[in-house]
């Protein structure tokens, strides 16, 4: 019986990541996964997992779990103080964004992010909940995969070798050259992106043409603002709404991740991980992948600009 | 849709989607499912893996088949998450490269490939089979017989897992979306909404114009060797059942 993670407090919203299912979008399956992945990418490489590896995804209020046997975790994304404990009766903090060290019995505390909005946990050996279309990621749009985590529950942790000290310095290194060598994968080890304010490249299309010249004039020169309503489907935008040159909705049509896509009410919504697969709203413009960690970091009342990237 | 025909020829337009995703939009959609496969069989995960042109995912939908996640050389895009290192940017010279190719492709007609028939048993006790009635100014037992005479094809799908949008209604015969969606549909419920007809995988909110019940069926059941029951390119026939326990 390998050892698990009995969840003490299981936050606002904790799900099970891993990259996602794609592939099933024409069966009407999101893809799922984790929404900052290069952090979840991290979090696996410093406890030496595999990249695709499950992870926990937590959102805005961190979470709490006790380890039922030894094992390694580290903690990345959204920065915030991590505790271990008992340590000499207290709790004792641990490093972020480097591996860390649970004995039998301790408990991990994350806390809530003070920039960003979702951190990730690796387990050396991965989360184990068994997958569904080969992936374990919670798909909170059509409730494939485990459900989002609940006090009480023990969550499984797949088989291991146990880490020698020369592997635990090893892994240590790695996190600190993580954190010290500028040009590596851009992963928020412990430097949070600037707060409250994000500008996301974009492409144009494919239904650009839907919008007025003024629309699209003020998609790209008017500051949105993050709502509270954003989820792992999409960030939810408030600001200057789009204003159509074509009324009316289009035919169902297939969705990227990434898109822009524009509702009734103008206002823009960029759609994360877990967005249908398709949509009967036009898109106006597609971010860039290399803003969608960022786009899923973003809390609300942040300020979003896109920038257009014409390639 | 007897002769064989040209992409170029049914194709309107060819959209970018992004860094690397074409939208190719038809001027006749009965040909989305033809590309659908020819796609798949070309570019999709089955194909040779040194194709030098990768699809991560091919959506079809109403007018419209997405190719997302364009892979070129033989990468084979193994399912990372986006924004990982290196993702792929579609050069203007790929794009135009990958349009030609693709407007080249030949499709045979639809007959020549249709998979296994699919019976969907329904029985016809929906709360909207009179309102619908109204709409087609007849009677129920005239919907009836209207519904289970139609030939239908899995279109797309969409909405949730293994829910299948249904062409083949017969010309006219479109229904609107009740004006105020019902928050809960019961599973299996059968119903019309569009130009479509189509089946509830599981209990969800929706708009759809019930007029029955699918019995002995699972739409989605994503432990099964192929999870949902109606993929894209099935052909459908609703037979009426008399509620009678299976």
């Amino acid at each position: 019986m390998s050892p698990g993670l009995e969840v003490l407090d299981a936050g606002t919203l904790t799900t099970v990541q891993d990259q996602g299912r794609p592939g099933f979008a024409h069966l009407g399956v999101p893809r799922a996964g984790a929404l900052d992945a290069p952090a979840a990418a991290l979090a696996n490489r410093l406890v030496g997992n595999v990249p695709d590896a499950a992870v926990l995804e937590t959102t805005a209020t961190g979470c709490a779990l006790r380890a039922t046997g030894p094992m390694l975790v580290a903690v990345t994304g959204a920065p915030c103080r991590v505790f271990v404990g008992p340590v000499l009766g207290g709790m004792a903090p641990a490093p972020f964004a480097s591996p860390v060290r649970l004995a039998t019995g301790q408990t991990l505390e994350l806390g809530a992010p003070v920039g960003g909005m979702r951190s990730y946990l690796a387990v050396r050996g991965g989360i184990a909940f068994d997958p569904v279309l080969g992936s374990r990621s919670t798909d909170t749009l059509s409730g494939l995969g485990p459900p989002p985590l609940a006090v009480g529950e023990l969550v499984p942790v797949g088989a291991s070798a146990p880490v020698t000290d020369r592997e635990f310095a090893a892994l240590r290194d790695e996190a600190r050259r993580e954190r010290t060598e500028p040009g590596r994968a851009n992963s928020h080890g412990d430097a949070p992106p600037e707060q409250g304010s994000l500008v996301l490249s974009i492409r144009l299309g494919p239904r650009e043409d839907w919008f007025t010249a003024d629309a699209r004039e003020a998609l790209t020169s008017m500051p949105y603002t993050v709502s509270a309503d954003s989820n792992r489907v999409g960030l939810r935008l408030t600001g200057t709404p789009l204003d159509r040159a074509v009324e009316g909705e289009i035919p169902s049509e297939g969705m990227v991740l990434g898109a822009v896509q524009v509702p009734p009410s103008g206002e823009p919504v960029v759609f994360l991980a877990d967005h249908p697969t398709t949509g009967g709203y036009p898109v106006v413009g597609v971010v860039d992948a290399s803003g969608i960690a960022a786009a899923a970091q973003a809390r609300p009342g942040d300020t979003v600009r896109f920038a257009v990237i014409a390639d | 849709m007897a002769e064989a025909v040209r992409v170029g020829d049914v194709v309107s337009q060819v959209r970018r989607v992004g860094a690397d995703a074409l939208l190719v939009e038809f001027s006749d959609p009965a040909w989305v499912t033809a590309l659908d496969a020819e796609v798949r069989s070309r570019w999709g995960a089955a194909a040779e893996r040194a194709a030098a042109v990768h699809v991560g995912d091919i959506v079809p939908a109403a007018r419209t088949l997405l190719l997302d996640r364009i892979g070129l050389g033989g990468l084979h895009d193994s399912g990372a998450g986006a924004g990982l290192d290196g993702h792929v940017v579609l050069a203007p010279d790929d794009l135009l490269r990958l349009i030609r190719e693709l407007s080249s492709w030949v499709l045979s007609p639809l007959q020549d490939r249709a998979g296994a028939m699919v019976d969907v048993p329904v029985v016809f006790d929906g709360p909207d089979l009179d309102a619908v009635a109204r709409m087609w100014d007849m009677t129920a037992p005239e919907v009836v017989a209207t519904v289970v005479q139609c030939e239908f094809q899995v279109a797309f799908c969409g909405f949730s897992p293994g829910f299948a949008y249904l062409s083949g209604l017969p010309e006219g015969r479109a229904v609107p979306r009740r004006s105020s969606p019902r928050t809960r549909v019961p599973v299996n419920a059968f119903g019309l909404a569009g130009e479509y007809a189509g089946v509830y995988p599981r209990s969800s909110p929706g708009g759809w114009q019930l007029l029955g019940t699918a019995v002995g069926v699972q739409l989605w059941d994503e432990t099964r060797e192929t999870p949902a029951l109606l993929a894209p390119g099935t052909p459908v026939r609703v037979v009426e059942h008399d509620g009678a326990s299976t």
